[in-house]
């Protein structure tokens, strides 16, 4: 496993917005087939490390290979392989708001097959809606017509469109009720272990730490302090990751999820 | 990994036609989808689809094997189990969808749009008079409790809505002034009643154009900016936030931004008549020599005073107008981003064409008064 290649190499990684430094030094690494989970107080830049990864912003020095290409500065037609091979579920679904579901699922395969069968492209969709626990009924539906948790599932829908070897998660189960995140935990676990993904997962939730990630990445004084899976963690002696895993709601989640597994 | 995809190739068993076996190698995946399918499609029943030298498959692959499988009792055979999962799993997520909305066409589509935009046009008369109504209470609650009067909030409109205004007014009225002249200096020359083209920059602009094209300007920078403001305080719920705290969005919003349209509507109009005679002025001293000194007297002759108290009569109620549409519409937004900017149009547009048909009717109503 650790001859293998990482799937994401950062390496020295800075980004800042004027005079507020976001990122100094960071360096991570992503493994095949693992879900990494990227925790960290507000403010402390996993959105900014995930956009410096899927080249949405650049950053000011540093090193990104994903998939074992040189992310930075790459021209466009060189990016697009790379990015046929990735999905991104964004915090609020992204959706193209004039498009329905459905037809937001096309806009990918459209954009890199464009000599599919049109009832073939229509067919992907239509299952991979059904993969992302979308009911039929939400095909022909707008976006602005959902709820959050549909929204989530259909952007997830998007990002699975291509079958991509690596999948960004923004977040995905924020503002969904618990029942429907732990639904939503699920549906990722059960998509990595059928597809062969690697998951990139950026999350304030203890509950999906605990149930679906093999490792967990630490952000804080504008690096990754730690990596490791969540005993490793507990082991570690820095304040904030104490505080995080052992405070009072991450001792919950620990219980709860130990218990679940015992059962 | 990724150069392997590209090597992958199918084959079929001699007996082409009359079924067979289709013998697929490499990687089966999105990428020659387009290609596996139509082989598949040429083949003749009964089918056996041989996968066991697939190494890799995604879920596009699976289905076209999937769809062959159901729909016309093909065989597979030597599936190796992670293929075997894979079709099991786009089995289980086969469920129709309908991809596109609805979507009815030909004459009732015509007849359909058409009723629905006249309901919506009959809805919006209808909420402007509400919204009109409730402004007006408002109105009248802060007359008896002059207190709630915000008169920060509607100083502050005042300089955004008037004093930053004065530049890009100035400028575009100090251009009407020159066209104005130049086009009538045009036509009146070939009478020899050059001098005439001060008759027609000093009335027109006076009477019409001044306060006209300043009502537009405010239009599409104030009117559409209340529109944005407070559509996307609706949708960040600020509005319902100041409602349950017991701030009433009509005083805190509304009236202030009223009351710096309708208040600075004149004050630009008058400025703008200004900057259009300076404009006119400087286009007759400089191309057709006449002194400032006999412009301005000339314009003293020719211009009356009711032309500049029509001009200063309209525009505030062609500010107040633009208050309202842009306000009322900000007021509409619901739901997501995409409103406020349909609703800041449609403020805009509104405005504008209340603006003109109002000036129309002022046009008509001011001759017939006398004031010629």
């Amino acid at each position: 496993m650790s001859d293998e290649p990482p799937i994401i190499r950062v390496r020295g990684l800075n980004n800042s917005f004027g005079d507020q430094v976001i990122h100094e030094d960071l360096s991570i690494d992503v493994r095949r087939r693992e879900i990494l989970g990227v925790v960290g107080g507000s403010g402390t830049g996993k959105s900014v490390l995930m956009r410096s990864i899927i080249g949405l912003q650049r950053p000011d020095a540093g090193e990104i290979e994903v998939l074992g290409e040189n992310m930075i500065d790459r021209n466009e037609d060189e990016a697009k392989n790379i990015r046929r091979r990735w999905g991104i579920l964004f915090q609020n679904g992204a959706l193209f708001s004039t498009l329905t579901v459905a037809e937001n699922v096309e806009v990918p395969i459209n954009e890199y097959f464009p000599y599919l069968q049109p009832t073939l492209v229509d067919e992907i969709a239509s299952f991979k809606i059904a993969m992302s626990g979308l009911e039929p009924e939400a095909g022909p539906k707008f976006p602005s017509e959902l709820s959050g948790g549909m929204r989530k599932r259909a952007g997830l829908a998007r990002a699975l469109a291509l079958d991509p070897e690596l999948l960004f998660l923004d977040e995905p189960t924020a503002g969904l009720d618990p029942i429907g995140a732990a639904a939503f935990d699920e549906l990722i676990k059960s998509l990595h272990g059928r597809l062969e993904l690697t998951v990139f997962l950026i999350t304030h939730d203890l509950d999906t730490l605990h149930t679906i990630c093999d490792r967990v990445a630490v952000l804080a004084d504008k690096k990754v302090i730690a990596v490791g899976t969540i005993p490793e963690l507990m082991a570690l002696d820095h304040p904030w990751i104490q505080e995080y895993f052992n405070g009072p709601r991450g001792r919950a989640a620990s219980v709860s999820h130990k218990e679940t597994v015992g059962t | 990994m990724a150069g392997q995809d590209q090597i992958a190739a199918g084959s079929r068993e001699p007996d082409e036609g009359a079924g067979g076996t289709y013998r697929v190698a490499g990687a089966l995946t999105i990428t020659r989808a387009a290609t596996t399918a139509r082989e598949i499609d040429n083949l003749g029943d009964p089918l056996t689809i041989d996968l066991s030298e697939v190494h890799k498959m995604d879920t596009v692959g699976a289905w076209i094997i999937y769809r062959a499988v159901r729909d016309r009792k093909a065989k597979v055979a030597g599936a190796k189990p992670e293929i075997e999962s894979l079709l099991e799993q786009v089995a289980e997520a086969d469920r129709p969808v309908q991809v596109h909305a609805e979507k009815v066409g030909g004459l009732f589509g015509v007849l359909d749009e058409l009723g629905i935009w006249m309901a919506e046009l009959g809805r919006t008369l209808v909420g402007l008079l509400g919204f009109l109504g409730a402004t007006l209470i408002g109105f009248a609650n802060l007359v008896r409790h002059p207190k709630r009067f915000r008169v920060n909030a509607t100083v502050h409109r005042f300089d955004v809505v008037g004093v930053r205004a004065l530049g890009i007014i100035g400028l575009m009225t100090f251009l009407i002034g020159v066209v104005v002249g130049q086009q009538g200096a045009v036509q009146l020359e070939q009478f020899g009643a050059e001098i005439y083209t001060i008759n027609l920059i000093g009335r027109i602009t006076v009477r019409e154009l001044a306060t006209l094209m300043t009502a537009i300007m405010v239009a599409g920078r104030s009117g559409s900016a209340f529109a944005a403001q407070i559509g996307t305080m609706k949708i960040t719920e600020e509005i319902d936030a100041m409602r349950t705290i017991g701030v009433s969005p009509i005083e805190a919003l509304v009236i202030p931004r009223l009351l710096a349209s309708t208040i600075m509507m004149p004050l630009l109009s008058f400025f703008a008549m200004i900057m259009s005679l300076l404009g006119g002025g400087m286009f007759v001293w400089l191309v057709l020599d006449i002194p400032p000194l006999t412009y301005v007297q000339r314009l003293q002759e020719v211009v009356p005073d009711t032309d500049l108290y029509i001009g200063l009569i309209k525009a505030p109620v062609f500010g107040f107008i633009i208050g309202l549409a842009g306000c009322f519409q900000g007021m509409l937004v619901q739901g997501n981003s995409e409103e406020v900017g349909l609703r800041t149009t449609n403020a805009v547009v509104q405005s504008i064409f209340l603006v003109i048909v109002l000036d129309a009717v002022f046009a008509v109503f001011f001759s017939s008064i006398g004031w010629r």
